[in-house]
């Protein structure tokens, strides 16, 4: 008798299954608009020209020791990672109350602000306070605060079906009903799945109401660069929630705009009132890494570092970081282009007014089935594409079968 | 004796200096394989960046598991192990206490007890609780009369510990103490924890402790061939000198129902790190399949730490590294390459330094590699 006896199987990650379902298809026209990672027009991964220029580099060099991290991380991708995020000139780093701590991708750095925040935020140990995620949101996001704790984890209104667009109102409401001192996981921008962002003036309307209520604002910032090829513009959410005096978490990944999905490169910078509220907050941190990871990994982080510390690098970086974007904002401008000279019905300006790698193209679930048994074009059931699975070779097809699955499927 | 003085004698054909694996200020770099490996890394056009498994390298938890249960392992055989690339050895704890909480006698959740060694390190128990398993306890496994492990303490407390106890067991290379048990007393421990006792292994420097790789597993192995399930947690820290890389494993024995306890593993995986860093077990995964890589590997590991005197706080300092070499390995080496070693294969490490590391450890590299 084995004391796993009676332990369920656990459901598969959809976006996984949707992949190995992907690499079973023998057909030779298949697409995968699944999982969220970069693909070049080959419909190959990409790893960018700096990162192996700068991995060489790294395997190079004599002097680098193999010990262990400190707890908190590498200093100075800590440091400089935080910059990206707030800016070279953020006020708050010049008043020293910028702290950051490396963590293991994006995933590792919302576990460690979540794990802070359920011991030591509203209270004590206070497993009560409300955790909202928006009306869709990434999967992992409700698993990773539930895990750390959290009893409460509740959604807000932010994906209109109908007007395939933000629901402002529905968000500014959920906001104002919240009990005070909630937490709120916002994305910092190219929203995971809908792609679709609060404009500059939506997000002022946002800050206001969070600023009266003093709810917490938890960024989650995994595609910055990536969204608009911008660096400064994909962070103007977080800076602008800065400038407000809030005190914040943003948890940052490097996956995404530096092509480093493996080696889970994170940082969750912290944004605090003051210097000696920041100190106590990471040593509470440095706690609780201790016991999760000890400290983290270096390769990654040195990489990144070596990067954003170096003026050429950084150059030839935000360069790499702009070719990604772009191609995406070509297939988006594309996708749009096709269906339109189709006529397929209904309107498809969300195409282009959603950013980032993912878009909700508002098909319905028959419509995503027929896709993805009948022409072998595999996307989530939720109707989220990546649009990094589009090429200028598979174009025509995908924009055809749409057309076929809007106009045949119900 | 002899062996010393004719070293002593003739001077070693082609002794190179140390390129480097020791700076000015005792920090340690990278082993020289380890660096070659890294090199061969950074410069191969075929490696891409994508997410890896949740579960990590397939290659590398394949050869982490080989080498803590060995190849022949009745557990390996019978396809009911699994194992999990974790971040570092507190990585694997971790997974492994969310894991046991889980899923441990499961209609619900089981929250202890939890049997640590006294004396442990602190962290231990903090990353139980951390997972929820708030009922910590004692078992007596230090004793300072006797400056060493008192196993009727221990296995009288193992005894009277309730069903279902998880216990934390060390299976080389005792946290603090670096204290251990004979194979008799494992023996003993073995047969206390058959009777509805789960064991945690934590195995943190596989071959560094005795200075045989089989022998400081050979707990974990016992245990599995009594049919036990266990949980052990590896590091590659310090037999790797990996140490900023964290590269770590947990391995699972179970009697069955094994797919369903890897897809709970892989969604506590998810809300950790949701897969784990990548250079380290690729480096890893690329020495264990090479068994002169990994001889070297270890060999080297083990002089630093007498040539740079760093006394590991895990484990005594170690005289013999064990090379499992044959008879016409040995007689290689010390005829053709001028090493002296003992017939049966075994090294004296602490007659190796700076000078002669490069040389030695590329002797054997090549004993081992070459048909002889």
């Amino acid at each position: 008798m084995s004391i796993f006896g009676e332990v369920p199987q656990a459901a598969p990650v959809a976006v996984f299954k949707l992949t190995a379902d992907f690499r079973e298809d023998q057909n030779p026209s298949k697409v995968n608009l699944g999982v969220g990672a970069y693909r070049t027009d080959e419909g190959q991964p990409w790893v960018l020209p700096v990162v192996r220029k700068v991995e060489k580099m790294i395997a190079d060099d004599h002097s680098l020791n193999h010990e262990y991290l400190p707890i908190l991380g590498l200093p100075e991708f800590r440091s400089s990672s935080s910059k990206i995020a707030l800016g070279e000139d953020s006020p708050a780093i010049k008043d020293n109350r910028v702290g950051a701590v490396q963590c293991l991708g994006g995933t590792g750095a919302l576990k460690i602000g979540a794990e802070f925040l359920r011991r030591w935020y509203n209270g004590t140990d206070n497993t009560k306070t409300p955790v909202y995620v928006s009306a869709p949101t990434w999967e992992n996001h409700n698993a990773v605060f539930s895990n750390a704790g959290f009893e409460d984890i509740r959604p807000y209104k932010y994906w209109d079906a109908g007007k395939r667009g933000l629901d402002l109102e529905g968000f500014l409401g959920d906001l104002e009903s919240a009990p005070d001192h909630s937490i709120f996981v916002l994305h910092a921008c190219a929203h995971n799945p809908t792609g679709t962002d609060p404009t500059q003036d939506q997000w002022k309307q946002i800050a206001d109401v969070m600023k009266r209520k003093s709810l917490f604002a938890f960024f989650d910032s995994a595609y910055q660069g990536f969204a608009s090829g911008n660096l400064d513009k994909d962070a103007w959410a977080v800076r602008y929630f800065v400038s407000q005096g809030f005190e914040l978490f943003c948890a940052q990944s490097f996956s995404k705009n530096f092509g480093l999905y493996n080696e889970r490169v994170g940082n969750l910078t912290v944004v605090a009132k003051d210097q000696d509220n920041l100190n106590r907050v990471l040593s509470q941190m440095e706690k609780i890494v201790r016991i999760t990871w000890s400290n983290p990994p270096s390769q990654g982080a040195r990489l990144v570092a070596i990067t954003l510390n170096t003026p050429e690098l950084f150059a030839e970086w935000k360069d790499n970081v702009k070719t990604m974007a772009d191609r995406v904002l070509l297939m988006r401008a594309q996708l749009k282009e096709k269906l339109k000279a189709l006529g397929t019905p209904g309107t498809w300006e969300h195409i282009t007014e959603q950013i980032g790698m993912f878009s909700f193209t508002g098909l319905n679930p028959k419509q995503v089935e027929y896709l993805v048994k009948e022409k072998h074009i595999y996307l989530m059931a939720s109707g989220r594409i990546n649009m990094c699975g589009l090429t200028t070779k598979n174009i025509d097809y995908v924009a055809e079968s749409i057309h076929e699955a809007v106009t045949t499927v119900q | 004796m002899q062996m010393n003085s004719e070293f002593r004698e003739r001077q070693p054909i082609g002794v190179k200096n140390l390129s480097v694996a020791l700076t000015q200020h005792g920090h340690t770099t990278w082993l020289p394989l380890v660096r070659k490996i890294k090199q061969q890394i950074s410069t191969d056009p075929t490696l891409i960046t994508e997410y890896p498994h949740i579960l990590g390298i397939p290659e590398f938890t394949r050869r982490a598991t080989q080498l803590a249960l060995g190849k022949d392992s009745p557990a390996i055989v019978e396809s009911r192990v699994f194992g999990i690339q974790t971040v570092g050895c507190t990585g694997a704890v971790c997974l492994g206490a969310e894991l046991l909480r889980s899923c441990y006698c499961s209609s619900s959740s089981w929250s202890g007890p939890i049997l640590l060694s006294s004396p442990c390190d602190d962290s231990l128990a903090g990353t139980f609780k951390a997972a929820g398993i708030e009922d910590v306890q004692y078992y007596r496994y230090w004793d300072a009369e006797s400056n060493g492990v008192c196993v009727e303490n221990m296995v009288h407390d193992l005894e009277n510990a309730p069903e279902q106890c998880v216990v934390v067991l060390f299976a080389s290379g005792h946290r603090p103490t670096g204290a251990e048990l004979s194979q008799e007393d494992w023996k003993r421990v073995a047969e206390v924890m058959k009777r509805q006792l789960f064991a945690f292994f934590l195995m943190s420097a596989q071959g560094l402790c005795s200075g045989s790789l089989e022998q400081d597993a050979w707990p974990v192995r016992h245990c599995v061939s009594l049919g036990l399930e266990l949980l052990c947690a590896q590091s590659f820290s310090h037999n790797f000198g990996l140490y900023g890389e964290r590269v770590g494993h947990l391995l699972c024995v179970l009697k069955q129902n094994l797919l369903a306890v890897q897809s709970q593993a892989e969604k506590l995986v998810q809300t950790l790190w949701s897969c784990p860093p990548m250079e380290g077990a690729r480096v890893v995964a690329t020495v264990l399949s090479n068994p002169a890589h990994l001889v070297d590997c270890i060999l080297i590991s083990l002089a630093l730490y007498t040539t740079v005197g760093k006394e590991p706080p895990l484990f005594k300092k170690i005289t013999f590294f064990s090379c499992s070499l044959s008879a016409q390995q040995v007689d290689f080496l010390v005829q053709k390459k001028h090493i002296y070693l003992l017939p049966n294969g075994c090294l004296n490490v602490s007659a190796i330094n700076s000078r002669n590391l490069d040389y030695v450890a590329e002797s054997i590299h090549q004993a081992l590699s070459s048909k002889l």
